[in-house]
């Protein structure tokens, strides 16, 4: 494809408020050209705010979009040239596939050869040349999602924009568009900016997950550090399955904290923490990042197996600790693997994700 | 086993009661009226023939008086779509409580009677009323125009009238159109006029018939209005046949005359519905 190559998009303090609901909290977020960033986070957090603020559907009420460092919040959408495909696909009914791809070409004044090499050209990479005279209600969900994302190409966007692009799709589609627009976008290289609540949706197409919480950026890093070393809790929880260990703070030293957990154990979680020694905290831990088994040792921790669920090669793991806490463990199923009665858990070594202040502790408290 | 999926075998008795309402209050005086055009004496003797219909076909007067009345039908219907129109799209763009607002405004005339709202127009566009009085103070016309008892005025009229026909399916399709396709086109490019023209408007098609029939229908027969705006020097067919029927007492003519009415009416719906059809057909399948 003879696309451009990317362009940088920066959003700068930008704030959006629909009255009193804070839909966007001063976000900052650098997109490097052609990178493919996930705005996550869960409905209501203000993912579709932001997009719209970046097409130009809604005016933030504070900050700035820049596109190659220049402004363009003053522009209207239809001089942007950024292109959005929505949830719904947004074709137009009462034109075929060919005029929806060329509506954007004939829009800009282009000569008609041209928007007919265009479409052409458009059709084929998107694999529809077969369709050109459908209407957009003669196709299957895959279908009309490929159409909408040629329709948007078609203007050559600087920025590409996709809207919970995959969530109207069936499973087994879902995987195949997937992978076909993360083809297309390293094909084309455009910078493209993804929303969507789905989090492996997320961490297997990003270069790079933005994590919203209420209007607020929680994260800004690629998928693996977010998995890996989550900015907060929300991140930690919203991402991937988190275990939550309640624990006081034991001692501070240069390669970490070391924390006490509620059996009275300490142990060491190579991880820094701003809080004071004293203080609660949850230790959070993966299901991937624990052990069980039926033998103790240094650093394990006494614990009830409450549930077993051998899935294929994996064992799950639902276990109690002293304080009546339960956590979840994923590992491979061995055949000495106990199946009940009282375990140990252990800890593997630098897999704690992050150290949180407890907050729930203190009203537990106050509320005795 | 069947039983219980397919449907009952006397499931059309449910509609026995409004078929025979139907039956009784449409079907049957209709056919009362039709059979009585066919009579070809004023006194209804029972000798039939087309002699009713030739004569209304062979007086040009009457054929003007057929061609007025279908017109005057089609230039209000056209007023309604002009400011029926802009204030339908204004009603889907404004917030849900000024929305409430302007749909409360557009019923209102649907809940006062036809007699007084006629009346008010009166007052209105008289030599004195309001239109002339602010015609001659702005000084564009030296003279009161002649706005009551003349085919304009009858025009303003019904636009006015019967604009909540026009108004509200338009409003329904007008709603019907996903936000999101004006905000496509935006974002490909293309200008608010050629999103109204290239999206909204072709969208909104289905509404535009269908206010356009139900208008339409109404105009043409809106004998109140048509008779108290245009006056007694204005004829329109509602009042060529009241006046064929209960002055003249001539039944058969007027039966004939409805008759003929009603067919030229129905075929111009018809037109109207065929083109809604394909309209639709192409849009909804
Ligand atoms: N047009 C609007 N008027 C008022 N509140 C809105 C409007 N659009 C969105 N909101 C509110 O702003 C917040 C963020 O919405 P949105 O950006 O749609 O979230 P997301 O796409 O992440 O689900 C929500 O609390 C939502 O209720
Ligand atoms: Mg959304």
């Amino acid at each position: 494809m003879s696309q451009s190559a990317g362009h940088a998009l920066t959003l700068r303090g930008i704030s959006h408020a629909f009255g009193q609901v804070v839909a966007a909290n001063a976000i900052d977020l650098d997109i490097r050209p052609g990178e493919l960033v996930s705005l996550l986070g869960p409905s209501g957090c203000g993912k579709t705010t932001l997009l719209k603020i970046i097409a130009g559907f809604l005016r933030q009420t504070s900050g700035d979009v820049l596109v190659d460092g220049a402004s363009i919040s003053h522009l209207p959408t239809n001089r942007r040239r950024i292109g959005i495909v929505f949830q719904n696909y947004a074709l137009f009914p009462h034109m075929s596939v060919a005029q929806n791809i060329a509506y954007g070409p004939i829009a800009a004044g282009r000569p008609k050869a041209e928007t007919d090499a265009v479409v052409s050209e458009m059709l084929d990479v998107v694999q529809m040349a077969a369709f050109r005279d459908r209407l957009p209600r003669e196709l299957s969900g895959g279908q009309q999602q490929r159409v909408a994302l040629a329709r948007c190409l078609a203007i050559r966007p600087r920025i590409l924009l996709l809207d919970e692009p995959f969530s109207a799709l069936d499973k087994n589609l879902r995987l195949d568009m997937q992978i076909e627009i993360k083809r297309l976008q390293r094909q084309s290289g455009i910078t493209t900016v993804m929303v969507t609540h789905d989090q492996e949706e997320a961490l297997g197409m990003s270069d790079r997950i933005a994590v919203l919480s209420r209007g607020n950026l929680e994260q800004f890093a690629p998928p693996s550090d977010i998995y890996d070393r989550p900015a907060s809790l929300f991140v930690n929880t919203f991402v991937g399955t988190a275990n939550l260990l309640r624990a006081t703070v034991a001692g501070i030293s240069a390669s970490g904290a070391a924390v006490r957990l509620a059996d009275g154990m300490v142990i060491e979680t190579g991880r820094e923490t701003t809080l004071s020694v004293g203080a609660a905290v949850l230790v959070a831990v993966r299901p991937e990042g624990m052990r069980v088994s039926a033998t103790g040792g240094a650093g394990a921790i006494g614990a009830e197996i409450t549930a077993v669920m051998p899935i294929g090669p994996a064992l799950i793991y639902e276990v109690t600790l002293i304080d009546g806490s339960s956590v979840k463990v994923v590992q491979e199923r061995e055949a000495d693997a106990p199946l009940a009665g009282p375990v140990f858990l252990h800890l593997k070594p630098n897999r704690i994700t992050g150290l949180f202040p407890d907050h729930s502790g203190d009203t537990h408290k106050k509320g005795n | 086993m069947a039983g219980a999926l397919d449907p009952k075998p006397r499931d059309w008795a449910l509609a026995l009661p409004l078929a025979a309402f139907f039956a009784l209050f449409f079907i049957a005086p209709l056919g009362l009226l039709v059979a009585i055009s066919f009579e070809t004496e004023r006194q209804m003797t029972g000798t039939l023939g087309l002699g009713q219909y030739a004569a209304f076909l062979s007086d040009g007067l009457n054929l003007a008086v057929l061609r007025d009345t279908l017109l005057v039908g089609a230039k209000a219907t056209l007023l309604c779509l002009l400011f029926g129109y802009p204030l339908a799209w204004l009603c889907t763009k404004v917030s849900a409580r000024w929305q409430a607002v302007l749909i409360f405004l557009v019923v209102l005339p649907i809940v006062t009677s036809v007699v007084v709202r006629t009346f008010a127009w009166i007052v209105i566009l008289g030599r004195h009323g309001i239109v002339n009085e602010t015609i001659l103070a702005l000084g564009l016309s030296a003279q009161p125009l002649k706005l009551l008892f003349s085919e304009t005025g009858v025009v303003i009229v019904l636009a006015q009238v019967q604009m909540p026909l026009m108004v509200l399916p338009l409003i329904t399709t007008l709603q019907r159109i996903d936000p999101n396709l004006e905000s496509a086109s935006r974002a490909l490019g293309a200008g608010a006029w050629r999103t109204f023209f290239k999206v909204t408007l072709p969208l909104s098609l289905p509404g535009i018939i269908a206010g356009t029939i139900l208008t339409y229908t109404a105009c043409v027969t809106a004998f109140v209005t048509q008779s108290l705006i245009g006056g007694s020097r204005l004829l329109f067919m509602p009042m060529m046949i009241f006046q064929q029927a209960m002055d003249l007492q001539n039944w058969p003519f007027a039966a004939a005359v409805s008759v003929i009415f009603m067919v030229s009416v129905l075929l111009i719906v018809a037109m109207l519905v065929a083109l809604s059809r394909s309209r639709a057909a192409r849009l909804y399948g």
